[in-house]
């Protein structure tokens, strides 16, 4: 490009307030562009976060998640007897039988009502297979009584939840014993008791899910084989990474096509604006556009200078709404997880790849709406641009 | 007898206004020899500008022939021509046609960013020409900061700072005042006698055109009369 960068940028700045206003529409919809690809992110690590891949879920077969699946204690402790299941140092089997059942609690600032999710676990299950949960206040749940520990996001957002306090459910009180943390995942959106304590309660017999480590990952697919295979089960294996995984998809799927869809409406106004302010940029320097073609600069070299100028208010609204957007890392949101019907605390997170698309998001708004004015540029008669001096 | 920096031969230039053909240059003949100064004088309409565009490649006849320093302008395609004039020729201005974002430096070196010259060579070059039209001191500044005088000897300094053969000017002193339009006519004046430059200048003014050695009359797309001035 013969003509000089700085004639672009300060060609830019000279008219600062329409620059600004036109790179502001264009951040605002980068902004949303950003913040629906973090939160979906966000939501997608928060899930997948939960589950590790070398765990294994077992649910009952053609059930989608653990609160629609039912293992009886037949076919539980069938599965708990499998070779393939790894022991702790202690020579304890790494099996937690859990039970799963959503209940209704007040949130703190709203008093609004939302599931929460009571998992029901064995002693192990608690650090014996999730390595990454911490009880960060208080202790863990003592087998055998009414104690429960909290997520870090329930005991912060819901009634009753905290360390110390009780929560009624299930016909009894339960005393919050521990909050406990687990890297921002989906887990601190649960409440944890003992998994024969809580089935009891509610009068379930059948347990909801089983979750195991094995010997060794190789081991999966032949106990995953002979697992499916076998008459007396009707379960079905999973890493439990991928479960979550599975668990995040309908949820995470729709708030990037709805956010999607946003924002492609919106970028049409973005759009339409970067192409007015690129007339009126043109129109204001036809002379200028004739001077620099009498004077050698091709019309390749003008549509060229003048798409570069849109490219540059394309990525001036790009920052501008990664900006914005970055800020929201700060702040935790709850959603409904459609999958589990329970309350899900997420964050927003920006990642170096929602960056780059919506840097190239913004860029291509620039590049639309600057090309038509960039061929009028281009396409200029010498003679009557020059004219217009 | 010079040999011709211009040869114009049977040069045919209409416009179409309204649907009709407006004839503005009719068969036209004239000879511009290298190193002339050339004043192309005529009422509105006579055709001056559209000649002296023609001469300058940024505009094309309907026909005729069309030779500057032996190239056939007229036959040059949109790209070619715009290499040729980014060589050839130096363009001044009635109204400067200054880039006002870029500074006086930033202005002379526009035309110098089309060839294959480094950096430091352009600054160079740069420096020479404004120090010639003697503004080197006023290199950083902007021309909104320059008055209307100062801002024609950048323009000429952009002019001729890659060395062209042909420098046309339009109106060159329809915007100064009678001081600044005498130091821009000598200006030229040196171009001319000491680097060589042929020149060929659009005025209405007698005065600013008694400073070139000959005037062409236009009247209705037609030569009426060469005038020598000296």
């Amino acid at each position: 490009m013969a003509i000089p960068f700085s004639y672009t940028l300060r060609n830019l700045l000279a008219r600062s307030v329409t620059t600004l206003l036109t790179a502001g529409g264009m951040g605002l919809v980068v902004f949303v562009f950003a913040t629906v690809l973090m939160l979906e992110e966000g939501l997608k690590q928060t899930l997948v976060q939960t589950g590790s891949m070398d765990n294994v879920v077992a649910i009952r077969r053609a059930a989608q998640t653990e609160v629609q699946s039912a293992i009886d204690r037949t076919q539980a402790a069938i599965i708990e007897n499998q070779p393939e299941i790894a022991l702790d140092r202690s020579g304890q089997l790494l099996v937690s039988k859990e039970t799963v059942v959503l209940i209704n609690l007040k949130k703190r600032d709203s008093l609004a009502p939302a599931n929460v999710m009571i998992r029901g676990v064995a002693p192990v299950g608690v650090v014996g297979l999730r390595p990454q949960v911490h009880i960060v206040e208080g202790r863990a749940f003592k087998p055998g009584s009414a104690e429960i520990i909290t997520g870090r996001s329930v005991a912060d957002r819901f009634q009753g939840a905290a360390l110390g306090q009780r929560l009624r459910f299930a016909g009894r009180e339960w005393t919050v014993v521990g909050v406990f943390e687990s890297d921002k995942s989906g887990f601190e959106s649960e409440v944890w008791g003992d998994a024969e304590q809580l089935m009891q309660s509610f009068r379930r017999p059948v347990y909801s899910s089983m979750v195991f480590k094995l010997r060794s990952e190789s081991d999966f697919a032949i106990l995953k084989a002979r697992i499916e295979s076998d008459p007396r089960l009707s379960v079905e294996l999973k890493p439990e990474g991928l479960y979550y995984e599975d668990q995040s998809r309908l949820l995470a799927n729709f708030i990037k096509y709805l956010g999607l869809t946003l924002s492609v409406i919106f970028s049409l106004g973005a759009v339409i604006g970067a192409t007015i302010t690129m007339y009126a940029s043109v129109a204001s320097r036809t002379a200028e556009i004739g001077t620099l073609r009498a004077l050698g600069f091709t019309r390749s070299n003008v549509l060229w200078a003048f798409l570069f100028e849109a490219l540059l208010l394309g990525g001036a609204g790009g920052l501008l709404g990664l900006g914005l957007a970055s800020f929201m890392q700060f702040f935790t949101i709850s959603t409904m997880n459609w999958q589990s019907f329970s309350e899900l605390a997420f964050r927003f997170i920006l990642t170096p790849s929602i960056g780059l698309k919506s840097m190239g998001f913004a860029l291509i708004m620039g590049a639309v709406g600057g090309f038509l004015p960039s061929l009028r540029a281009a396409r200029m008669n010498i003679v009557t641009a020059l004219r217009s001096a | 007898m010079k040999s011709p920096a211009i040869e114009i031969r049977q040069l045919v230039k209409s416009y179409q206004r309204g649907g009709e053909s407006v004839p503005v240059l009719r068969h036209l003949d004239l000879d511009i020899a290298a190193g002339d100064f050339v004043a192309l004088m005529g009422p509105s309409g006579s055709g001056k500008s559209t000649l002296l565009n023609l001469i300058a490649g940024i505009d094309k006849p309907d026909s005729g022939k069309l030779l500057v320093s032996g190239v056939d302008i007229a036959q040059l395609s949109e790209h070619a021509l715009a290499h040729w004039r980014a060589q050839n020729v130096g363009f001044i201005f009635q109204f400067y046609n200054l880039m006002p974002v870029l500074t006086a430096f930033e202005n002379v070196e526009l035309p110098l960013l089309l060839t294959p010259l480094s950096a430091s060579e352009r600054r160079e070059h740069v420096l020479t020409a404004l120090q010639m039209v003697g503004l080197q001191d006023r290199m950083r500044h902007y021309p909104g900061e320059l008055s209307g005088g100062q801002q024609q000897r950048v323009a000429i300094a952009r002019a001729i700072i890659t060395d062209p053969r042909i420098v046309v000017a339009d109106e060159p002193t329809g915007d100064l005042d009678r001081s600044a339009a005498d130091d821009i006519l000598h200006l030229l004046t040196r171009l001319n006698k000491e680097l060589g430059k042929t020149i060929v200048m659009v005025t209405h003014d007698p005065h600013a055109a008694s400073f070139a050695s000959h005037i062409q009359q236009l009247e209705k797309g037609l030569l009426v009369h060469a005038i020598p001035t000296h």
